[in-house]
């Protein structure tokens, strides 16, 4: 398809851009800000792009989402670093949008803000019990083992009980459950928190029930977390025979969809296998068909869970959106355990001055640029601001989605360049930029960090891991991060 | 002119290609190589030599390269050589041809992806596995003769092998997408 663009239009646009370039920001520097700054500064030479974040390490989820032993899905990061290389992009550790600096004042500062700072809250049940404690959402969870400061301090008791329940079956759910039952051994080289080896080494967790609310065809782990899971030393891994069975819609989904028919047919070789559980070995337990209906409290342990009461479903088709559904059938079963990790989806947060949808949590967007909250019938946009990755289209997706995501955005913006909509007539209307943030940033004495501090802090968590054989010792506390950074 | 024409020519082979592996059964494209026994004799040919000097024999084959085409989603066509043994993954990289290669070739991600155009030459590759299969599964644009670009290794029987870079934006959140897991 040949794009022909008319040759006044071509020059015009080069001589704004020659006298003016375009200052983007991008908030947040895991793969959808990373993957945005990387298609701009293709598409538009000149443009000058900072990436702002507010933790003093970059890459976002692939830094604290991603699991310790998984360390071929982190080599993305070499691309990205690549990318900071370029001298129009420059990174701001430790500057938080709605903190450092207002979403109003990022537009004043930049032509184009594109906010891609993902989702860092949970959904929630919204059923009784959920403060009790021993419950805590998978993010939280895994944040924990990840080293990220906010939860390097968890309180987490892997001692007092035997079972875990973790609710949902996506890939997050997985990489829970692995990261309880895997023998520990085999995670002490990898990049794990040391507080998280301590504790996984004394923790007396023998059971984890993996618990959705649907069937075997509507799991949303897929292929390879699953065989990982499945092929974990000496575990004994349960599956009913009875939840295997197949409604006609179920034939007809695992017909058209390729993933769900390769976690089936994995699913189904695991309930037949049968081997005999053994004493003292670990066991996981997939069970279908079960919406948690509330948490128990311990009798012993006051303001403790102590199990889970779930209803019994079946799966119908939803007559307006054609979606198969749960549908409760008024039958309970309770699961005791001492631990809950509620693993149902993350939330995108919101801030100040941006339009933003609480239903689906997340921003109301078409093709990334932002709609305004006054859009009615006619669709207005705000001016400059997009959005990229899990806050513009929800929390799902693998990494590879944010490169079709930003592809998506920047070609909006691009559209929008070309439009002349951040052309300016006279040099007064120039927008700051870097210049801009950096005198903001001076004038509250917030200190920021660029690449080269993460390059110190990568540097150091290098050397600590050689002096105890794993591939990184991650700087869990904030005080740390910052005093590394800064040296 | 010309680019437009190769373009649509492009266009055009990719189309048709397609619609003959929607066509064809996943039993039909794994017909061995073999089967017509009367051509065993002339494969084996191929590969004996008369001289039974080893070392002369690798030597060419390490100097062997082979051609390859990358055809983007615009239609635009890049002809390459490939020496035997490198991956396509490499061999895009090294000829600046835009093929993403987030792990770096370890298996963990689906961006390499490439349709293998002519089913000849699908068929001569080794079926891929599990591993790759599960990395396939989140493949956007994902057809019937698609492969990880970093499995699939120069060698003479795909030589003038066709690989075209999938329009993954035709599959990215339209009404009734279903979001990917992660």
């Amino acid at each position: 398809m040949a794009i022909s663009i008319p040759l006044r239009r071509l020059s015009r646009s080069f001589s704004a851009i020659a006298s003016n370039p375009l200052r983007v920001c991008v908030v947040g520097s895991g793969p959808a800000g990373f993957y945005t700054a990387e298609k701009v500064l293709k598409k538009h030479e000149r443009a000058e792009v900072d990436i702002i974040d507010r933790l003093p390490t970059p890459f976002g989820l692939v830094r604290s989402g991603v699991a310790p032993d998984h360390p071929e899905t982190k080599i993305v990061t070499n691309q990205f670093s690549r990318v900071v290389q370029n001298e129009h992009c420059s990174f701001f550790g430790n500057v938080s949008l709605g903190s450092s600096i207002s979403l109003s004042e990022l537009r004043d500062i930049y032509d184009v803000v594109v906010l891609a700072y993902g989702a860092e809250s949970d959904r929630v049940l919204g059923i009784p019990g959920e403060e009790l404690k021993g419950i805590y959402s998978a993010r939280e969870f895994v944040w924990w083992y990840n080293g990220h400061p906010d939860c390097s301090k968890l309180d987490l008791d892997l001692k007092s009980t035997d079972t875990a329940v973790v609710l949902g079956l996506g890939n997050v759910a997985l990489d829970v459950a692995r990261v309880l039952l895997r023998p520990t051994m085999e995670l002490t080289s990898t990049d794990i928190a040391s507080h998280a080896v301590a504790a996984l080494e004394e923790s007396c967790i023998r059971k984890v029930y993996l618990v959705g609310r649907r069937g075997p065809v509507q799991a949303a782990c897929t292929a390879k977390e699953l065989r990982e899971v499945l092929g974990i030393q000496d575990l004994y891994v349960h599956i009913d025979e009875a939840d295997l069975v197949k409604t006609p819609a179920d034939e007809e989904e695992l017909k058209n969809n390729r993933i769900h028919r390769r976690v089936y047919e994995l699913l189904s070789r695991a309930a037949s296998s049968g081997v005999a559980s053994g004493s003292g070995r670990h066991e996981l337990h997939f069970v279908f068909f079960r919406k948690p209906d509330r948490f128990l409290e311990s009798e012993d342990q006051g303001g403790h869970v102590a199990g889970v009461r779930f209803e019994k479903t079946i799966v119908r088709e939803e007559l307006e959106s054609g979606k198969q559904i749960a549908v409760g059938t008024g039958q309970f079963e309770d699961i005791e355990c001492g631990l809950v990790l509620k693993s149902i989806g993350y939330k995108s947060i919101p801030v100040d001055g941006l339009p933003f949808d609480h239903q689906k949590g997340m921003v109301p967007n078409v093709g990334g640029r932002v709609l305004s909250d006054a859009s009615g019938d006619e669709m207005q946009f705000e001016k400059g601001l997009y959005v990229c990755g899990w806050l513009k289209r929800g929390p799902t997706g693998i990494i590879a989605t944010n490169l079709y995501c930003a592809e998506e955005t920047v070609a909006s913006i691009t559209e929008d360049v070309e439009k002349g909509l951040f052309t300016r007539t006279s040099s007064s209307q120039q927008k700051p930029g870097r210049e801009g943030l950096l005198q903001l940033l001076d004038s509250r004495d917030i200190r920021f960090f660029p690449f080269g501090a993460w390059e110190k802090i990568d540097q150091e968590e290098t050397r600590r891991g050689l002096l105890k054989n794993k591939s990184r010792e991650k700087l869990t506390e904030w005080l740390e991060l910052l005093n590394i950074a800064s040296a | 002119m010309f680019t437009l024409k190769l373009s649509k020519l492009g266009a055009h082979a990719i189309k048709n290609c397609l619609k003959a592996q929607l066509a064809s059964t996943a039993r039909t494209l794994r017909v061995p190589l073999c089967q017509n026994e009367n051509l065993l004799p002339l494969i084996h040919q191929r590969y004996s030599t008369a001289a039974p000097d080893k070392a002369f024999q690798k030597q060419n084959e390490e100097k062997e390269k082979i051609s390859v085409t990358f055809v983007d989603k615009d239609g635009e066509e890049k002809h390459i050589r490939v020496p035997v043994g490198m991956s396509m993954l490499e061999a895009a990289h090294e000829n600046d041809i835009e093929l993403e290669g987030a792990c770096e070739g370890s298996l963990a991600c689906s961006t390499c992806h490439v349709i293998v155009m002519d089913p000849n030459h699908y068929n001569k590759l080794e079926d891929p596995t599990d591993e790759e299969n599960d990395m396939l599964d989140l493949a956007f644009g994902l057809t019937e003769t698609s492969r990880l670009g970093c499995q699939i290794i120069a060698h003479p029987d795909i030589d003038g092998i066709r690989l075209a870079l999938p329009a993954a934006t035709r599959n990215f959140a339209v009404d009734g997408y279903k979001p990917k897991p992660h």
